[in-house]
């Protein structure tokens, strides 16, 4: 599903690099992790897959079923099939949630050569997902992310992956700023949505979203690479000894 | 205090292409009068505070710069509306192309014809809001119009009006030079919905007089034409009865020069003015959009809502004013001018202005300047949705603020299918 060899980023604006030579291959179906201490990258990986401005790749590859991603806009990685759940997600006044989400899928289709959803097919689907996700239809109608609760927010992200559909979903600290239940919530959402044709990368600094949503595979990150891999007993050993037992016996 | 030589100078120039035309006894004295208020005032300068941001010279040089006619196959906006059409070909009344104006049960003359009946209602307006505007501001432009015009409509509305009457500005000639004049007296609890579109003339001089009666109701959407390089400086003077209401909404695509002034007067309790626009402009663009609203009651609302989305060297000004005497307490004001800078060579100037001598108000205002937000293009982007249609997003979220004035539904997607057509026409 996903391949990455050697990638190198440094800052477009300053001489400063970030990833130092990250390999990372993400098999269909599968959910890997990737933890790592603050400034690590973790969060620098997912701008870079995911095609965002100011940062410049100086060696390395990135592919999606083959397919060259960092060759392509931000909007044709995500008709490729990629996703990413934004740690912040942007609050834009002035366009409906709603008309953001059918514009979207639309966009999508039709970049891959498929009929556009219907008026009625699209509201049928959105009430359906949204329902699922505790999200009311008050919701749909305000402006994207518009004076939503972070809770809101994390779950808005996740009803525009299960209305999208990708094949690759990155979610970057999507546990940041939730309570116990609002996590529980987005989990269910994203364990919804986990099988054949759909594999997930989960970033994230604590070991407790892990709970909820199992990986197959657990990945450390520290400056700029990725030092140890394991499976999900990794997690924990992380959560009991924090970053600083593993870097030590990985230096 | 002498108006300066040069000043004078131009404003003979001005003066001499032009003559009074005939009528009535008391459309006479209304021109002469007019006349004098010119020749008082100069007409505008660039040295002229009010002008700091827009170069009146174009506006009031004795011919029109020529102006080439726009050629489209872009459907008329508001076609589809039931409508009464009153159409102006180059500035003068085409009945031909209008639609019988006795059909609508709206009292609806001619200009022409009103200003040469003897006894007439519209004696107590025309020219009349137009003089009460020149204070504390001078507004020359708007005493020639009323001095010379003699062209346009007055209409009388006494109960609900059927339909929106539509006034249709064509053009063909590149040097058409328009001087239009309309009167409009909406009775107690009366409703008018009035409608304009059209480039007019390569140069064009509007003034419309409005008195909205205690209770009436006056809805006002105007797609100004999208002629490149026409020009046109219009005024609307208002005059609001209690419990009245106004709303007008402005949408300009292009143009090179564009000065609208609206001057409106609360002087009934619990009034309600709105007046809003949205412009865009690429290129060779200069729109200014000035307004002064006085609140001289008890409670009244006011709000004005400008927005430019501006690019490749264009430029919009702002100038709002709300004013507000000692004795309109309880008043709610409220202004806000932003634009959108699509790129770093278009420019806007803007002067928002308070004046209050009531001690029991709630007035805001705010004005922005800014580029389209990145964070929200790149996480439209990463949902699939081309840069250009995340722009086009982005660009009409921007404007909705002032779009979401136009009451009328079918009336407002009309107007956001043109902005359409300008995002679409501009896309890179």
């Amino acid at each position: 599903m996903l391949t990455i060899k050697n990638l190198h980023v440094k800052l477009e604006e300053e001489d400063k690099v970030i990833l130092k030579g990250v390999d990372l291959t993400v098999d269909d179906g599968k959910v890997h992790a990737i933890m790592g201490p603050n400034g690590s990258g973790k969060s620098t990986l997912s701008y870079v897959l995911s095609g965002r401005d100011g940062y410049e790749v100086t060696d390395g590859t990135a592919e999606l079923d083959g397919a060259d991603l960092l060759a392509m806009e931000p909007e044709e990685r995500a008709a490729a099939g990629l996703f990413l759940a934004f740690q912040y997600p942007v609050e834009i006044p002035g366009v409906g949630n709603m008309t953001f989400l059918r514009t979207a899928v639309n966009a999508q289709r039709k970049a891959r050569g498929e009929p556009e959803l219907s008026a009625a097919d699209f509201l049928k689907e959105v009430r359906a997902k949204a329902k699922s996700l505790k999200i009311d239809a008050e919701m749909l109608k305000r402006p994207v992310n518009v004076g939503f609760s972070g809770g809101e927010k994390k779950r808005n992200e996740i009803l525009q992956m299960a209305m999208l559909e990708p094949k690759m979903c990155i979610l970057d600290e999507t546990d940041s700023g939730l309570d116990v239940d609002a996590m529980k919530l987005v989990a269910e959402g994203v364990n919804a949505l986990r099988g054949k044709g759909r594999s997930f990368l989960v970033i994230t600094h604590y070991q407790r979203l892990l709970d909820h949503i199992q990986p197959d595979v657990v990945h450390i990150m520290a400056d700029g690479r990725i030092v140890k891999t394991g499976g999900p007993e990794l997690a924990l050993e992380v959560e009991t000894n924090g970053y600083a037992g593993i870097l030590e016996e990985t230096a | 205090m002498g108006v300066p030589q040069a000043k004078l100078d131009a404003t003979q120039a001005r003066l001499a292409a032009l003559s009074l035309p005939k009528g009535a006894n008391w459309a006479a004295v209304a021109r002469q009068d007019a006349l004098s208020r010119v020749q008082a005032m100069g007409l505008p300068g660039r040295r002229d505070e009010y002008w700091k941001y827009t170069n009146p010279a174009t506006l009031v040089q004795p011919d029109a710069p020529p102006a080439a006619v726009l050629e489209t196959r872009e459907p008329p906006i508001f076609a589809e509306i039931d409508r009464l059409k009153i159409v102006f070909v180059d500035g003068v009344f085409d009945a031909a192309a209008s639609d019988d104006l006795d059909r609508s049960g709206l009292e609806i003359e001619l200009l022409t014809d009103a200003t040469s009946t003897d006894i007439h209602w519209a004696r107590d307006l025309y020219g009349v809001l137009e003089a009460r505007g020149q204070s504390p501001v001078h507004r020359p432009l708007a005493a020639l119009n009323s001095a010379f015009a003699n062209q346009g409509v007055v209409i009388r509305v006494t109960g609900a009006a059927a339909c929106p009457v539509s006034l249709v500005y064509l053009r063909r000639s590149e040097n058409s030079d328009a001087v239009i004049h309309h009167v409009i007296r909406v009775e107690e609890g009366a409703d008018l919905t009035l409608l304009e579109d059209g480039p007019a003339s390569a140069r064009f001089n509007q003034v419309i007089e409005v008195d909205v009666a205690d209770g009436g109701s006056f809805h006002h959407v105007r797609a100004q034409g999208r002629d490149h390089e026409r020009r046109a400086a219009t005024h609307i003077f208002a005059r609001l009865g209690r419990e009245s209401t106004f709303k007008s909404f402005t949408l300009s695509v292009n143009g090179a020069l564009t000065r609208n002034e609206a001057v409106i007067e609360l002087t009934g309790d619990n009034a309600v003015a709105h007046v809003a626009g949205a412009a865009v402009g690429d290129g060779d663009f200069h729109h200014d959009d000035t307004v002064f609203v006085t609140h001289d009651a008890v409670a009244c609302e006011s709000r004005q809502v400008f927005k430019k989305v501006l690019r490749n060297g264009a430029t919009g000004v702002f100038q709002g004013k709300i004013l507000v005497k000692a004795d309109a307490q309880k008043t709610d004001g409220y202004q806000i001018s932003q634009s959108l800078l699509l790129d770093e060579d278009a420019q806007f100037l803007a002067k928002p202005e308070l004046e209050i001598y009531a001690d029991d108000v709630a007035c805001s205002h705010g004005s922005t300047s800014g580029a389209i937000d990145e964070d929200a293009l790149f996480y439209l982007r990463s949902r699939g949705v081309p840069q250009a249609q995340a722009q086009d997003l982005l660009v009409l979220a921007f404007l909705a603020e002032a779009i979401d004035e136009i009451e009328d539904p079918s009336i407002a997607a009309d107007i956001l299918s043109r902005l359409d057509g300008w995002l679409k026409r501009h896309h890179h």
